[in-house]
């Protein structure tokens, strides 16, 4: 049969919100090829996000809640969509470029000898039956034109923001269909023994507005409390907590650092941005206290608007940012949360 | 217990990387380096087995790679090998995939196989799992701690360090496992090892050596293009900090990303 199906992520029976976004990819991609989009939700209630699946275009869903399934497991799952793709034979498997999404497509590319491209920020179905696309490489240096020739199922993964939802319909109809699993649990030889969730979880992928902070987060004014270990590492500490977050807070925007603040021990490393980290692509981003060297550019140059709030006038940040703002972060920050307050009446 | 790494050279993530008038890739005269990520799996790889054992590093691709490969004999990696065959493309996933497999299989006692978390220059990580499920093994992906590894019992448990949290597993040996930066602190190649690296002289296999042939590629690339340049404009906002946040805000809201 021929179709589009697309993975969509799941955590805690929740659908990522990016996973919308490879449905509405997906959407488009089968309605240029003439062909039926549908839904693969495996795991804890995946009878409830397939509907949602429904109402975002899918015409139909494949569903199993089996309890080998629960949590993600690679073996388990990629054992399935394996089984999903010989059977059906998709035109093409998309999904959103997360860890597990990426490690899933790629495991199910492999078992059935077919073609993957990762983490596209666009693609397009060509009269030949391949799909090409372009991917940023060298660290979003330089632009890659690929392609995945006709033949075989296609698999993509998609760069998070980087393709938009279909619009909510809920006029929809779904046809939802049960599948077994392919593996049994005394198949499965990986065991989760715990899961600790990250006390702080940052999205970065997913945030429109990101206020990212330096080294320069260590000129606090503030005193470090006699007795602290390390007086700078405690002001930078304080003005992620006290002066960066209040201003993500009023945007309703995420948290970012760059290397230099996350190996000084400023913030974990979930929050940092770059060639290491994680590559962004908001539609504001606001550097405060970074130089911008280039391997931080690297994870957020495709930003759509960039501001920098930075002391030293000839900062390499100038040069890329839409607005700068020469000075001190400590006093900028704070006046434009206070404004934003006042503007946004919050 | 034998442990397998597989390296590449990346161009220095500082590099200025263009692509030139005849449609190459370009970084100037910026050196060729381990790719950053691999740092960690060769240093994994020696604390593995520290206590006996054998640790063997492998690259596939052109001479390009040879200094990565010294470099991690430099660090103390016992044995190396260049997979080069004029009809391997090692760009395509898939082709990795199936040579790494026949690589890891051909050296027979392997127990774990180690790759840093993705290349940092293609960006690209679907090798590593590609790899894992040729050979039918288990894949451990983002390791940040291998928390146990009982090769009597045939097991290991890792921790994995994913976007909502830690995660704590266990499978069965032999794994493939891709490690994140928070795994070590990578060593510096000692003088020794520097002067012994630079002696050794690093077998090149062919895919006939591995006993197997190319296939034809699903994917190709069909050229690298600059990134459309930004609009550089940059306006300056002046004044007080509260006259400057009130432009600031004017503009932002101005550009409709509030
Ligand atoms: C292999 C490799 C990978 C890397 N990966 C990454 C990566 O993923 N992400 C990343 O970010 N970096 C990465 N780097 C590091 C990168 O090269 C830079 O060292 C790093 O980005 C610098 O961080 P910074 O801008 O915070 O610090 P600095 O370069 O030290 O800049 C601090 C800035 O703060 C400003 N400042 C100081 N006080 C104030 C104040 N009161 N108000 C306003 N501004 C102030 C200063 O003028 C300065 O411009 C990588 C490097 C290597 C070698």
């Amino acid at each position: 049969m021929s179709e589009v199906l697309v993975w969509i992520e799941t955590f805690h029976g929740a659908a990522l919100p990016t996973s919308w976004e490879a449905l509405g990819a997906g959407k488009a991609l089968a309605d240029k090829l003439g062909v039926p989009l549908t839904a693969l939700v495996l795991g804890e209630n995946a009878s409830t996000v397939a509907k949602v699946a429904g109402e975002q275009g899918a015409a139909s869903a494949l569903i199993c809640d089996d309890a080998t399934l629960k949590v993600y497991r690679l073996e388990a799952y990629a054992a399935l969509l394996t089984k999903v793709v010989q059977e059906r034979k998709p035109r093409a498997v998309l999904a959103v470029a997360t860890t597990r999404g990426r490690e899933l497509l790629a495991a199910s590319a492999a078992d059935t000898d077919s073609g993957m491209l990762a983490d596209i920020s666009s693609f397009e179905a060509q009269s030949d039956g391949g799909i090409t696309a372009v991917r940023p490489v060298y660290a979003g240096k330089i632009l890659s034109d690929a392609a995945v020739n006709a033949g075989g199922t296609q698999f993509l993964t998609l760069r998070g923001r980087a393709f938009r939802p279909n619009a909510a319909n809920a006029a929809g109809s779904l046809a939802i269909t049960q599948i077994a699993p392919a593996l049994s649990e005394d198949q499965i030889g990986t065991k989760i023994e715990s899961f600790q969730e990250a006390a702080s979880t940052v999205n970065l992928g997913d945030a429109a507005i990101i206020v990212s902070g330096g080294r320069g987060m260590d000129k606090n004014p503030k005193e470090a409390p006699a007795g602290s270990a390390n007086a700078a590492v405690w002001k930078a500490q304080d003005g992620f907590a006290n002066t960066l977050q209040p201003l993500a807070d009023v945007l309703g925007g995420a948290v970012g650092a760059s290397r230099a603040a996350v190996d000084a021990g400023y913030i974990p490393y979930a929050h940092q941005v770059g060639q290491t980290g994680k590559t962004v692509s908001p539609d504001l981003y606001i550097a405060c206290g970074i130089s911008g060297a280039i391997q931080h550019q690297a994870g957020m140059r495709t930003s759509k608007v960039i501001v920098a709030i930075n002391s030293d006038k000839d900062a390499p940040i100038f040069k890329m940012a839409r607005y700068g703002l020469v000075g001190d972060l400590y006093k900028i920050v704070p006046a434009v949360t206070a404004e934003l307050k006042k503007r946004l009446g919050k | 217990m034998h442990c397998v790494v597989f390296t590449r050279a990346t161009p220095d993530t500082a590099a200025k990387v263009e692509v030139g008038a005849n449609g190459a890739v370009t970084w100037g005269d910026a050196a060729l380096v381990v790719n950053p990520w691999d740092e960690y799996a060769l240093e994994e790889a020696i604390v593995q087995t520290q206590n006996g054992g054998k640790t063997t590093v492998i690259a596939l691709g052109g001479e390009m790679h040879l200094d990565a490969l010294k470099h991690s004999l430099a660090m103390g990696i016992n044995d190396a090998m260049r997979i080069d065959d004029p009809a391997l493309d090692p760009t395509d996933s898939l082709a990795y995939a199936r040579t790494a497999a026949a690589a890891v299989k051909k050296l027979g006692d392997v127990t774990l196989v180690l790759f840093g978390k993705e290349s940092v220059d293609v960006g690209t990580d679907q090798h590593i799992y590609g790899t894992a499920r040729k050979l039918g093994w288990a894949m451990l992906s983002a390791v940040s701690k291998i928390i146990a590894l009982d090769e009597v019992a045939g097991t290991i448990q890792v921790e994995r360090l994913l976007e909502q949290g830690k995660e704590v597993v266990t499978a069965k040996l032999p794994a493939v496992v891709s490690v994140t930066k928070e795994i070590n602190e990578p060593r510096y190649p000692s003088f020794i090892g520097i002067r012994k690296a630079s002696k050794a002289v690093i077998p090149v296999l062919s895919l006939a050596d591995l006993g197997i042939s190319a296939a034809a590629s699903p994917t190709r690339i069909d050229a690298y293009r600059n990134l459309p340049v930004r609009d550089s404009q940059v306006e300056m906002i002046n004044g007080t900090p509260e006259e400057q946040a009130a432009i600031l805000v004017d503009r932002l809201l101005g550009e409709k990303v509030l």
